[in-house]
């Protein structure tokens, strides 16, 4: 199973969960992944220990997309 | 920010910290040589040579500093360090709940990462440059920020330092010294992350 989280004031949220052979479940992650690159959100995958990549489209085989803020100078 | 820059800089910010300190050293013992009744004066040039590189050595220790905040959510706190736990492997989560910093090696050097900002070691360690970078949501719980930077080191370590402030570069030791105690065996184990990385390449 597939998870979309977006990190925020909770702790994290669960967005979307899918199987990849779910397609509707996938259509309502896609959905969801547009809907926060929107908002703002970088969407990260883990590519290996210590790399991770920022993906502009929903990488269905991935097991955990995190959305995260834009980060700035202090 | 590449790797030659980052030394560069770092030089640049020694060299800056000699021309605060050595003026001050100079006044005072000319002036304690020219008139002796003067002594007050020496010490408090000595004093201004001493405090100066300090507060800048404390305002790079204040990267790593966790920042308090009276409505934290414990639950949201949990979380979110559950998240972040699997994000890195055991041993880092272990030092993680022990000092409150991610430690990642990276290619520039190793990086002790905190909510507010990131060390980066260099040097074999022995050089620590201090960024300042943040999340613009203070709701946010600390595991999250630190995720944040984690993930946007990850990504693009280049971009990270580049958006980043420098907020000082100098011996490791300097920041050791105006940190928590509990947080410093994470830089200790940046820096020989770092020496390990040193001796392989």
């Amino acid at each position: 199973m597939s998870r979309l989280v977006r990190m925020d004031r909770t702790g994290h949220t669960t967005l979307a969960e899918w199987n990849v052979g779910d397609a509707e479940a996938i259509d309502a992650a896609v959905t969801a992944f547009r809907g926060e690159l929107d908002r703002g959100y970088f969407a990260m995958v883990s590519t290996g220990p210590g790399h991770a990549e920022q993906v502009k489209e929903l990488p269905v085989d991935a097991d955990l997309v995190i959305l995260r803020l834009p980060i700035s100078g202090g | 920010m590449d790797a030659a820059r980052v030394r560069r800089r770092g030089a640049l910010w020694t060299l800056t910290t000699f021309a605060h300190v050595v003026p001050f050293v100079a006044a005072g013992v000319v002036l304690l040589v020219v008139q002796p009744l003067a002594v007050a004066v020496s010490l408090a040039s000595f004093a201004h040579a001493w405090i100066i590189p300090m507060l800048y050595a404390a305002r790079g220790a204040n990267v790593l500093r966790p920042k308090r905040r009276a409505d934290a959510d414990a639950g949201a706190a949990a979380t979110a360090v559950g998240l972040l736990g699997d994000l890195v492997d055991h041993r880092t989560r272990d030092l993680y709940a022990q000092t409150g910093l991610v430690v990642e090696r990276g290619a520039l050097g190793a990086w002790a990462v905190g909510e507010a900002g990131a060390v980066l070691l260099t040097a074999r360690g022995r050089r620590a440059t201090c960024f300042c970078v943040r999340v613009d949501d203070p709701d946010l719980p600390p595991a999250d920020r630190t995720a944040h930077l984690l993930l946007a080191l990850r990504a693009d370590e280049v971009g990270f330092a580049t958006v980043a402030n420098m907020a000082f570069s100098g011996a490791r030791w300097r920041i050791a010294r105006r940190l928590p105690a509990e947080m410093r065996p994470a830089l200790t184990a940046a820096a020989a992350l770092d020496r390990v990385y040193d001796t392989a390449s």
